[in-house]
């Protein structure tokens, strides 16, 4: 796989854990994630809120709240600095040292969900950005600050020498979304996790927020990893889609097979709720998935979808965890009762 | 920013009005006028009044007027002529009384509110960044006994046990030999070490209030998105604790300096009784007790007026560190 | 109303994933097996039960208001009473062994005999080994009437012996006992706390409600008159005030007049609390839901509001507790609250301002600890019940 410079795996990630050790017991918010990112493709992770999706993307960066601790293997390859090239396990990196904070923005940047809670209230936004190019790219506050602008005009900022000495709170949020991008892209990292960040956005704006994160991996090649749980979004800028459900991956595939040949039932249920214009029956009800996702602490064996599952069969599904099987080459799926 | 300034300083009028009216009320509170009593005192100790003397603080008072009347005189007289009225207890006017005593009572609790400063914030942000580890503990416990007993209790049993230990009196600002001697270096060298329990006293509860204050705002800010923003840039532990959640955990607090001031004010009162300290309190305590009105008020006047000017400054000083304020935005 | 709140399995289930929908207090949800309720007023129980400082110091408050209650017929003697051959004695032990009696189960004190220090020319006593007094319970002592209503002349404890010294805390001056007096003293000084912050909290929700509720004007007004209160320095203002009370009242009209002085000064902080939160709710969800809804006013306020703020309002009024007892001891201790013949914790420490009188009877100190006590477990408690007004954290 190494042969193709297209399919070069940037980001590998095997059995990522990430437990919460809380005084009421352990709460496994991620438990057994795997994952490949390839070079300039999108790798988009869908799930409904509290599946662990996001707390996966942080600890990709290793940038968990306390008290969660992160377990498992993140095999991240160099893409600058004296160990270009060389394969690393995030997971294993020192805390606090140099080389985990030359990867945090420097190689695996963020863009967050809320830019308003994103950026800094007292700072301006010029100054947040700077920070990153002055920490990854130069130590020149002229040179950093004409890098700067610079990506504020490839984020399509109007303004962007008035806006650099803007506070976060002056700006519209579409703005404030485009200068967290800015902020993400400024030190071209190799790989951009995006963190559900057109949910906070109108239909208008998030369409704007969605070209522009395409064409910024166009351009650059970089790498994405963007968080949803809007099947819509995933639909329009994925090539690759994982499924999460209870802290696991229920579904890994293609997007063109998600869509249309999704095979577990939790994915199929998440199909079938979506809104749609040409739906025939319009007389019908939408499908709802019946109850709420359970917390991640002191589950029973077994299918985490066990509760919720039309198919669930008693005596097959709760008894031991189900493993993620591949069916079919790139197509990887958690269920029992899936015929392999 | 100066229309900000100008229109807080606009605001303060109508403020200060009704303070002085409130404390004048309060002078007028017990029974019969200041003049009865003074005659009546006077009398006691064997030197008669001329009546002429009597016709003469009359009308400088206006004694005669109705009470708003005499509030206009009062005023006036404080506005134009600095003039605070006469305190029958010393038979002196009551710039006189309390000139020196005011500048002990602000030289205390302004150096106690920097030393609250200086020490509760960097404990504050080491507990909230070390949150229950044993130091946090050790601090949360302190803070909370110098929280809940009050100065004038600590006061009254640090004296005892130094007392009992030493057989040192701690009490007193000046050693005997600079009481009512001028203003003089030697003086101010020996008012130093005098300070060192007073200060202590005054800015114990303070300190802990601060601490708890500045250690919740941190715990607050530290969970915020905007530090896990800055951590995800690859910026250092250390700088990013500097940088983001400490300046926007103190910005609240320098608003808070207004209210500290008068508190701290307030508790140096009580205090500087207990420890017999020659500052505002003792004389104070004693022009209430013996109905020295005119004294009185103008303490209560004079503290709430600093009190105002506190308040305006710390709010200019927090437009002056936030952008939110200073560019009229929304706070969230 | 009961907020109810379903419960999963445990208690943790609620903690975790707590929603804006569920702090609405008409959030109602399917009932299905394996759910169970829980109020609002549990889940707070549960919470302060995990403070356990907290927990320690509501048996130790019970105990304090308790003894204040039934001061009189737990006290050895009268608050009035003198004993003119023990002026300023120091504490007596309670022993239970002795030289030559040996072991006895029954305790006893030593009798006191009094000497001149040859030198300081102070009289100082000594315990004198050879009178023993036994201590008994409910002993025949001073006539009073038991909780003002019941005339009898039984103390809990005593020597039963009217010329015996049975001082545990030493006694003043005048030779009157400490430890009775500290216990009535309780009375005043324990119940100024409840009393004042009722009438304070009455303040504060009054005006604090009304200038959240009607907004404009009314808050307008309420809100100066609070930036006015806050710029005069608290304690010179009730010096002042406490000094202005006529000089020829009551002691009960010392008290009620004291408790108003210290309302009408400290409304403000609870009023801006309640007035905050009044802003806040108006702009909720839920009340605009209920507004849809055809309620009225009052019915929002009190169906919608109150119940969402009742915790925090409790919280306050227990955190304001010890600051109201301290106002009152040092007011009292300066002279200018209670006077004389009224004891409280601050009339007694009145004694302890000299510090020639402390260094020669620390005892007279005793009252400082009682202060110190109360206040902090009031603040322990303040501090668990605040942890657990917002159960849902």
């Amino acid at each position: 796989m190494n042969t193709v410079a297209e399919d070069t795996v940037v980001l590998e990630v095997k059995g990522l854990t990430t437990h919460f050790h809380l005084d009421e017991g352990v709460l496994k918010a991620v438990d057994g994630v795997d994952l490949r990112l390839k070079k300039g493709r999108t790798l988009g992770i869908v799930g409904e809120s509290g599946c662990g999706k996001s707390v996966t993307s942080q600890a990709l960066l290793r940038i968990v709240p306390k008290p969660g601790r992160i377990q498992g293997e993140i095999w991240l390859r160099r893409s600058k600095g004296d160990k270009q090239g060389e394969v690393v396990d995030i997971v294993k990196l020192p805390d606090k040292k140099k080389e985990i904070r030359e990867i945090r923005g420097g190689e695996i940047a963020m863009i967050f969900q809320e830019p308003m809670k994103a950026f800094s209230p007292i700072h301006t936004v010029g100054d947040q950005i700077m920070e990153a190019i002055l920490l990854h790219r130069t130590e020149d506050r002229k040179e950093a600050y004409r890098l700067a602008v610079d990506t504020l005009v490839e984020v399509g900022m109007s303004n962007p020498e008035q806006r650099m000495n803007e506070y976060p709170h002056q700006l519209s949020g579409g703005m404030r979304q485009r200068a967290m991008i800015a902020m993400a892209v400024s030190c071209q990292p190799a790989i951009l996790i995006a963190d559900e960040p057109t949910t906070a956005l109108d239909v208008t704006v998030q369409a704007q927020v969605l070209d522009l994160i395409d064409g910024l991996k166009q351009s650059t090649g970089t790498s994405v990893v963007f968080i949803t749980h809007d099947l819509g979004v995933i639909a329009e800028i994925s090539d690759e889609v994982a499924v999460m459900y209870l802290g696991k991956v229920v579904e890994y595939t293609d997007v063109d097979t998600l869509f249309h040949g999704a095979i577990h039932p939790y994915t199929k249920a998440l199909l079938a709720s979506i809104p749609s214009v040409s739906r025939r029956e319009r007389k019908t009800r939408l499908d709802a998935i019946e109850g709420r996702v359970p917390v991640p602490m002191n589950l029973p064996q077994g299918c985490g979808f066990y509760s919720r599952c039309p198919k669930a069969q008693d005596g097959v599904c709760n008894l031991a965890d189900i493993p993620l099987v591949e069916v079919r080459k790139g197509h990887s799926v958690r269920c029992l009762l899936v015929d392999a | 920013m100066l229309t900000y300034i100008s229109y807080r300083l606009l605001q303060m009028i109508p403020l200060l009005f009704v303070i002085s009216v409130i404390v004048f009320v309060i002078i007028q509170l017990p029974p019969g006028d200041f003049l009865t009593t003074y005659v009546e005192q006077l009398r006691l100790s064997g030197s008669d009044v001329d009546a002429s003397t009597i016709i003469q603080l009359k009308a400088q008072y206006g004694l005669d007027l109705p009470l708003y009347g005499q509030y206009w005189v009062w005023i006036k007289n404080i506005i134009l002529h600095g003039d605070l009225g006469m305190s029958i207890q010393w038979n002196l006017p009551v710039s006189e009384v309390i000139g020196d005593r005011l500048l002990l009572t602000l030289l205390i609790s302004v150096i106690s509110l920097i030393l609250i400063w200086i020490i509760a914030i960097p404990i504050g942000i080491y507990s909230a960044t070390h949150q229950y580890s044993w130091l946090d503990y050790a601090f949360s416990f302190v803070g909370f006994i110098g929280l809940a007993i009050p100065g004038f209790l600590i006061a009254l049993l640090l004296v005892y046990f130094v007392f009992n230990l030493t057989g040192l009196s701690v009490t007193g600002l000046f050693s005997p030999e600079y009481e009512g001697a001028p203003w003089s270096w030697g003086k101010l060298l020996d008012l130093l070490p005098h300070m060192i329990v007073p200060v202590i006293i005054v800015g114990l509860s303070g300190t802990a209030a601060l601490i708890r204050i500045t250690r919740g705002m941190m715990l607050d800010e530290l969970s915020k998105q905007y530090v896990i923003t800055a951590r995800a840039k690859g910026v250092s532990e250390r700088r990013l604790l500097f940088k983001y959640p400490v300046r926007l955990a103190i910005h609240p607090l320098v608003s808070t300096i207004g209210w500290t001031i008068p508190a701290l004010i307030s508790g140096e009162a009580i205090i500087s009784i207990v420890l017999n300290l020659p500052t505002t309190g003792p004389i104070l305590l004693k022009a209430l007790m013996v109905q020295d009105m005119y004294l009185a008020g103008s303490f209560l006047l004079i503290l709430s007026v600093l009190t105002v000017f506190g308040t305006l400054l710390s709010d200019i000083l927090l437009a002056v560190v936030d952008p939110r304020i200073r560019f009229g935005g929304t706070r969230s | 109303m009961i907020r109810k709140v379903i419960v999963k399995k445990s208690r943790t289930w609620l903690r975790l994933d707590r929603s804006k929908t569920v702090s609405s207090p008409e959030h109602t949800q399917d009932l299905r097996q394996g759910f169970e309720f829980a109020s609002q007023w549990r889940l707070m129980w549960w919470k302060f039960r995990k403070h356990k400082l907290a927990m320690i110091a509501v048996p130790v408050l019970l105990l304090l208001y308790l003894s204040a209650i039934f001061c009189d017929f737990l006290s050895p003697t009268l608050p009035t009473s003198r004993f003119a051959d023990y002026k300023n004695a120091p504490p007596q032990g309670i022993h239970f062994y002795d030289k030559e009696s040996g072991f006895s189960l029954r305790p006893f004190v030593y009798g006191m005999k009094m000497e001149m220090n040859k030198e300081t020319f102070r009289r100082q006593f000594t315990t004198d080994k050879s009178k023993k007094y036994p201590l008994h319970l409910f002993v025949k002592g001073d006539p009073y009437s038991f909780l003002g209503l019941f005339p009898t002349t039984t103390h809990l404890i005593g020597t039963g012996n009217p010329d015996a010294p049975f001082f545990l805390m030493g006694t003043d001056s005048l030779g009157r006992d400490l430890l009775t007096r500290i216990l009535y003293g309780a009375r005043i000084s324990l119940s100024f706390g409840i009393v004042g912050v009722l009438l304070t909290l009455a303040l504060g929700l009054l005006l604090g409600g009304l200038s959240g509720y009607f907004g404009g004007f009314v808050d307008v007004v309420i809100q100066r008159l609070i930036d006015l209160l806050i710029c005069i320095p608290t304690i010179p203002l009730w010096m002042a005030l406490a000094a202005a009370l006529p000089q020829d009242w009551t002691s009960v009209q010392l008290y009620f007049g004291m408790i108003i002085i210290f309302s009408a000064i400290n409304w403000t902080d609870l009023a801006r609390v309640v007035r905050g939160k009044m802003l806040s709710l108006r702009e909720e969800d839920f009340t605009l839901a209920a507004r849809l809804g055809g309620a009225s006013n009052l019915r929002i306020i009190r169906k919608h509001m109150l119940p969402s703020f009742s915790s925090y309002i409790i919280v306050i009024a227990t955190m304001a507790i010890p600051s109201t007892i301290l106002g009152e001891t040092a007011l009292s201790f300066l002279g200018l609250g209670m006077q004389a013949p009224a004891v409280s914790w601050g009339v007694l420490l009145q004694d302890a301002q000299n510090l020639q009188t402390v260094a020669h009877e620390p005892w007279l100190l005793w009252p400082a600890a009682f202060i110190v006590v109360s206040v902090l477990m009031f603040n322990f408690v303040g501090d668990g019940l605040r942890d657990a007004a917002d159960p849902y954290k």
